[in-house]
């Protein structure tokens, strides 16, 4: 992993994010990836896979209970509507306060830990939360229903709007839904995203990556780790629960599947898979899982006898039985497959594999440019 | 007092399967140094080996008695299952006794799941950090639940015990406390002693073979035992496969108590490894009271008095135990000193 630290490079890499990020509508619609449902899925997930990355991929610290945060955040969210009204700003920072704490108490008893024991006690925590969310804290959480916002409640700021319709969030008189949702995902990507930029690039994120990569020597030199493992764990917790606010801003409704163990294990997947410690790598690893859910479970043995009718019809049979395997209801297996391979031949993620590519094609280009030269030293 | 046994007795049979889980994991884990997530995948397809072997007697022969008729007038259509056309009463009986007699393909099969396992992935993750074992063996439990699934569907494939253990036992007018106090599946019984005969043999196996001496060495000092010139990674591998089997049976053995789906693998895999940690990873005899132990408490934090006390207890005490200990106890209750340490 290699990093620039220039300040230029780094300029020229948040512009040209910010620049992708909004045009997303435009150059995701050929795959097929272009409406905005899914693409406030990519801001969120993108987030949330950002914000873990900022404990795992600096500290190397592997949580396996970020999904709390996103619930906790979820449900603050809502709780937000269901008293103040149907402003998202509020719901944003309350959401982000709420998990902020939440880390903060968690984080403070897991990192007494480190390496497994810290996976199980995270886990051990939120598997608590959930449990909790779905038995006793109903009266909070609204038990397997799932916590929404009802025409009754208070409302403090905007009880006297009674508008038509189902109620959603909204933004100076917008929408929280569709495009406009979207860009309010993708405004907080964005700013998320420089911050995880500034604090990769500032002191403290150094003193994270020495915890990574070798705390004893770190506490040798007189550093306490602690501190700045906690303030990344809450940080990356902070993130989530943005996550989880924004996942309710689009669509009001907040369950405790949320918090399962299976989602914490996604956005592990999600940063893997893009390559964990690089800026990039989560959102883009997040942005693929995401659209491989979307786009390979609406396959059905139709769309793939369409795609597989230039061959021979007893090839064509065969083709459609094997790769049905792997579409629809079977996507999560090419998700296992995919995430094994990363994992074996590609353990930096995507961005490991694009930075090789790019070595292959300099290595190629100097290789004609100066062929009679000497091999330069690296 | 009754109501005490009772919840003594529901912990057991859970704490067995946890036992035995977390006895295959941490005798990877001791060994090959491998954090191993696929192994609740291992329990499933052992119990779904019994729901193969239980579909693979059920063929049916439909033969057409003309002699009698159904109430429609249609002639009866009477079925029987292959194996009870040719082999008569012997075929009834197995059929009857599908789940344990599984036991036998069982053992084959996750033996050589366990062999394909270990080298053909797990071989290649031994000096790569926890973190690449955790994630690659995560993405095989993916892989193998959804196998399993697209195979068999998402449904849960109920198994049912032989008919002399299905009814319950009275275990109360035993013990002289009065009829129908203590009421407790006999099936959850068998369970109970299958699992300890499972953890005895494994453990006679270790403590008093030559093989077993080895792979003890080989989980004190790995070096000195490669330099005393002994293929300790060919033992590993067969360490694994027995580990497989371990969990295979486990599975196969649960079918009746808890119907089978693809994903009862990732439920038990969660609460094993918090069970071995609890123990202190590394240690067989700490894996397996853990096991126990969590059981029995997981049980009676679902009687009535103390859910009462403490609301919601029943869900949580697992993991709030698992906390206290981590904390309390940095290395589990039996943990060695210098494992999963840095």
């Amino acid at each position: 992993m290699k990093t620039r630290l220039s300040p230029v490079g780094d300029m020229v890499l948040f512009a040209a994010f910010t620049g992708a990020v909004l045009t997303m509508p435009i150059w995701l619609a050929p795959v097929g990836a272009g409406y905005p449902d899914l693409l406030q899925k990519f801001a969120i997930y993108g987030l949330f896979a950002t914000g873990f990355n900022i404990l795992f991929g600096l500290t190397g610290y592997l949580s396996f209970g970020h999904a709390a945060f996103l619930g906790v955040g979820s449900y603050t969210a809502v709780w937000s509507f269901k008293l103040l009204g149907m402003n998202p700003i509020p719901a944003v920072l309350l959401a982000i306060v709420v998990s902020g704490i939440f880390a903060l108490l968690i984080g403070y008893v897991s990192l007494r830990r480190s390496g497994i024991y810290f996976s199980i006690l995270t886990l051990a925590f939120a598997q608590m939360c959930y449990n909790l969310a779905y038995s006793v804290l109903t009266p909070i959480t609204n038990g397997e229903t799932g916590l929404r916002v009802l025409e009754t409640d208070p409302r403090i700021f905007d009880s006297t709007t009674r508008a038509e319709g189902p109620l959603i969030s909204k933004l100076f008189g917008f929408d929280m839904t569709g495009y406009p949702g979207f860009y309010f995902c993708a405004v907080l990507l964005i700013i998320g995203f420089f911050v995880a930029q500034r604090i990769a690039r500032s002191p403290f994120g150094t003193m994270l990556k020495a915890v990574k990569s070798n705390q004893n020597r770190m506490t040798y030199t007189g550093l306490n780790p602690r501190p700045y493992t906690l303030a990344a764990f809450v940080i990356s917790g902070m993130y989530a629960g943005l996550a989880g606010a924004l996942l309710c801003i689009t669509d009001p409704l907040a369950g405790a599947e949320r918090m399962q163990w299976t989602a914490s294990g996604e956005v592990v997947l999600m940063t893997i898979l893009g390559g964990a410690g690089t800026l990039l790598g989560p959102i883009l690893g997040a942005g693929l899982i995401k659209y491989f859910e979307n786009i390979f479970s609406a396959f059905n043995e139709h769309t793939l006898s369409s795609i597989f009718s230039f061959l021979p019809d007893f090839l064509k049979e065969l083709a459609v039985a094997i790769s049905s395997l792997f579409v629809g209801e079977g996507w999560q297996l090419t998700l296992g497959v995919l995430f094994m391979l990363i994992v074996i031949f590609l353990p930096g993620g995507i961005m490991e594999g694009l930075a090789r590519i790019g070595k292959l094609f300099r290595r190629i280009g100097r290789g004609s440019d100066k062929s009679h030269a000497t091999a330069p030293a690296e | 007092m009754d109501e005490i046994l009772l919840q003594f007795l529901n912990g057991l049979d859970k704490g067995g399967a946890y036992a035995l889980i977390a006895l295959g994991l941490t005798l990877i884990f001791g060994t090959l140094g491998v954090v191993n997530f696929a192994h609740g995948a291992l329990f499933m397809l052992g119990a779904f080996c019994a729901v193969s072997f239980n579909l693979l007697l059920s063929l049916q022969k439909v033969t057409v008695d003309p002699t009698k008729t159904t109430a429609w007038g249609t002639p009866l259509e009477v079925r029987t299952p292959y194996v009870e056309a040719y082999l008569g009463d012997f075929g009834h009986w197995i059929l009857n006794y599908s789940v344990p007699v599984s036991i036998l393909l069982a053992i084959p099969v996750m033996l050589l799941i366990g062999f394909a396992m270990e080298r053909g992935l797990i071989k290649h993750f031994y000096t790569r950090p926890h973190a690449d074992q955790i994630l690659v063996t995560f993405g095989l439990a993916i892989v193998l639940q959804e196998i399993v699934k697209s195979i068999y569907g998402a449904n849960p494939i109920p198994q049912v015990a032989p008919d002399v253990v299905s009814g319950a036992a009275d275990i109360g007018a035993m013990l002289g406390l009065g009829a129908g106090v203590i009421v407790y599946p006999w099936w959850r019984m068998v369970y109970l002693l299958f699992s300890l005969v499972v953890i005895a043999i494994v453990f006679a196996f270790l403590q008093f073979t030559t093989f077993g001496m080895v792979v003890r060495a080989g989980m004190a000092d790995r070096e000195t035992v490669g330099l005393l010139g002994i293929n300790i990674e060919r033992r590993f591998t067969i360490v694994f496969a027995i580990a497989a089997v371990v969990a295979g049976l486990a599975g196969v053995m649960y079918t009746p108590i808890l119907p089978p789906d693809y994903h009862m693998g990732m439920d038990f895999l969660v609460l094993s490894f918090v069970v071995v940690v609890v123990g202190g990873m590394g240690s067989l005899t700490g894996a397996v009271s853990a096991g126990f132990l969590l059981g029995i408490l997981q049980s009676f934090a679902s009687m009535n008095e103390v859910k009462a006390i403490f609301p919601g207890i029943d869900q949580i005490i697992i993991y709030l135990v698992a906390v206290v200990i981590l904390l309390v106890r940095p290395r589990g209750l039996m943990g060695r000193k210098g494992v999963m340490e840095n």
